[in-house]
């Protein structure tokens, strides 16, 4: 067990790269605290199983260093790392029983027989495999084979950390919830740290206390799934998670006006509520164009004429049966809000409203956060 | 609604397939089966004998000495070509020019007529002008396949080795090539040696390819006939005489029709049976317990 450290790390596949985007893994520096559970969710070829095959040794970074416990193993082979690692398809050896399968990484390094068979037994339990020991593995079922190529992971009990490169992909959809809870409890109780590679949001909410979200090659979130939901770091963020993802909106921000106020963001004719700490923020950032978003949840829909809200003109609506998605359209651009079952939406105009404290202000897809913490970092940075 | 037609007009569409079969396949079977019971003196001439030729011919010692011979012969060259095909195939590169020319250069035994093969050897294996025994003789080891039994066996056996393990060779490679890398890295993260990767990924792997190079090699190496025609002429005495040159001997030779129709179908009945038991046992092995 032990903690994970990516120290100014970069990978690329290219030989000679000019830009940034030549880079699979662009420089990062990331901790995996030892005994956590985590996801690392992003869209195919953001680098996720790049980032998790340099973890393991089976790639080397370009740059940069990955310290287990502080220690440097960029030089070790992935056998030396004693780590765990769980592929996309399932990989067993079709020429053994299951329990020859099991057993496999304990008599690579020499554990004694009565002590395999007593782990090789604990693990079947906890997988259920228990009943299939002394079949074949050539002639198991896809999901069956990757619980015994996840089985082969957890024998050995002194790993460093266990990575799962998206092993549900190949499961059929009520037993991945069931695998899902189970690698929850493993998980529990041994207590190793756990890295999970997912593009399924949901599958990374359940398993991970913290999802590292990966675009570009680039971590642009590490938080709570909570976090995650309510105070996106970055656009992709918003957009990638959450069903349907956060709406976004190009608005100006205007500073010189008639009336003496500080300044205020417009969009269109609209103006958008906001407080002066942002507004001073973004003029201090020298920011004249920003981008708005707000989650589809957390829009509020009048029944009737309000003089907080925009009148907005309904484009469809979406039963779901357990909720409602209503596709507005707000200046010309289409946006979207979650409804409870039972609230009725009127044809034709409706009026909405974006509450303050959840209508996030974006310079350059990223957030502009005035929380304390956040502004700590920035001034820690300066110094 | 229209009542069905029931005829037998598809019969027409099986029927190349039947023509082709006949007349590669059945006629020329059956030509023989008419021989091999048949005692013919010339075309107008000729009594029904029965069973009588198959008796002779499966009495015949001599036959039992080529027999023997034969499949010590087909034995040894497996249990060579196998294991060194499979080490050849390990050696290769996968990637880049190197593979490429590996495989050109291991391809280029396969390329060399049989017969061609039996002269090259004939004239490398000679202690006045060839390399090999003019070496052999240097270092000081009597060598001489003309005279000498064992050195003639010696030299088809390497002879054959040298022609046809690139077969083998190549088949593995290719099931190798087939193998996917995360196999290899799931066994790096399971601390397996590199012995246990070849024992429980590469070996069960190549099982398929496997069975197709021992079934060829077996089937070719039971039928040789040319290369140790050119090289010893089966001989000296009848010591490198397999069943197919004993047959050629009886046939064309001896002008014996008959005996060597038997002999011939004898010769397939055999073939047929050792590959039938070999799959059979390895589909077996196979089966899921």
């Amino acid at each position: 067990m032990a903690s994970i450290t990516l120290n100014a790390l970069a990978h690329t596949y290219t030989e000679n790269p000019t830009s940034p985007e030549d880079y699979a893994i662009r420089e990062m520096t990331h901790v995996w605290e030892q005994g956590g559970a985590f996801a690392l969710l992003g869209p195919s070829g953001c680098g996720k199983s790049t980032l998790l095959n340099i973890i393991s040794g089976l790639l080397e970074p370009s740059k940069g260093e990955v310290l287990f416990d502080g220690k440097r193993v960029n030089e070790l082979k992935p056998e030396e790392r004693n780590i765990a690692q769980v592929f996309q398809f399932p990989v067993v050896y079709d020429t053994m029983t299951v329990y020859d399968n099991l057993a496999f990484p304990l008599r690579n390094i020499g554990v004694p027989e009565y002590k395999v068979k007593s782990k090789v037994h604990e693990v079947a339990e906890i997988l259920e495999l228990s009943d299939q020991l002394k079949r074949k593995a050539k002639g198991l079922s896809a999901d069956q084979k990757q619980k015994v190529s996840m089985g082969r992971g957890l024998v050995r009990d002194n790993v460093s950390a266990i990575l799962f490169d998206e092993p549900l992909t190949v499961i059929d959809p009520q037993l991945k919830w069931k695998l899902r809870r189970k690698l929850k409890q493993i998980h529990e109780q041994f207590n190793i740290t756990m890295v999970y590679v997912t593009h399924d949001q949901l599958e990374a909410s359940t398993f991970a206390d913290k999802i590292a979200v990966m675009y570009n090659g680039q971590i642009v979130q590490f938080g709570t799934p909570r976090e995650l939901f309510e105070n996106p770091a970055h656009t992709f963020v918003g957009y990638f998670i959450g069903s349907p993802g956060m709406n976004f909106f190009e608005a100006k921000l205007q500073t010189e006006l008639n009336n003496g106020a500080n300044g205020q963001i417009v969009f269109g004719e609209h103006v958008i509520a906001t407080n002066d700490a942002m507004l001073n923020r973004l003029k201090a950032m020298g920011a004249s164009k920003v981008t708005l978003g707000i989650r589809p949840e957390f829009v509020h829909v009048w029944d009737g004429k309000n003089d907080d809200a925009f009148p907005v003109e309904v484009d469809y609506v979406e039963d779901l049966g357990t909720y409602k998605i209503l596709s507005f359209l707000f200046h010309g651009q289409v946006m979207k809000a979650r409804l409870s079952e039972d609230q009725q939406i009127p044809s034709g105009q409706v009026y909405v409203s974006f509450p303050e404290q959840w209508t996030k202000v974006y310079v350059d897809d990223y957030l502009v956060d005035l929380s304390v913490s956040a502004i700590d970092k920035e001034t820690d940075h300066a110094n | 609604m229209q009542t069905k037609v029931e005829n037998n007009k598809a019969w027409f569409l099986v029927m190349p397939v039947f023509l082709i079969v006949a007349f590669s396949a059945i006629i020329p079977l059956m030509t023989v089966v008419n021989y091999s019971v048949q005692d013919i003196f010339d075309p107008y001439t000729r009594y029904f004998v029965g069973t009588e030729w198959f008796k002779q011919v499966i009495l015949d010692s001599r036959l039992h000495d080529a027999l023997l011979r034969q499949f010590i012969y087909s034995f040894t060259i497996l249990i060579i070509e196998v294991p060194l095909g499979i080490c050849v195939a390990l050696m290769m590169p996968t990637k880049g020019r190197g593979a490429s020319l590996a495989l050109i250069l291991v391809a280029i035994p396969l390329l060399i007529p049989w017969n061609v093969v039996g002269t090259i050897w004939q004239i490398f294996g000679r202690a006045d002008i060839g390399l090999f025994g003019a070496f052999m003789s240097y270092i000081g080891v009597e060598y001489n396949y003309a005279s000498n039994p064992i050195d003639a066996w010696l030299t088809v056996v390497l002879m054959d080795v040298w022609h046809w393990t690139p077969l083998v060779a190549l088949l593995c490679y290719s099931g190798l090539r087939a193998i996917p890398e995360v196999y290899y890295q799931a066994a790096r993260i399971d601390q397996a040696s590199r012995w246990a990767v070849f024992r429980y990924i590469q070996l069960p792997k190549l099982t398929n390819v496997l069975i197709i190079g021992v079934l060829l090699r077996f089937m070719d190496s039971f039928m040789i006939y040319t290369e140790p025609f050119v090289l010893t002429g089966g001989g000296p005495g009848s010591s490198t005489t397999f069943l197919s040159q004993s047959l050629v001997q009886q046939a064309i030779g001896q002008f014996d029709l008959g005996p060597a129709a038997a002999f011939s179908l004898v010769y397939f009945l055999i073939i047929l049976l050792v590959c039938w038991v070999f799959y059979t046992t390895i589909m077996n092995m196979q089966k899921d317990k």
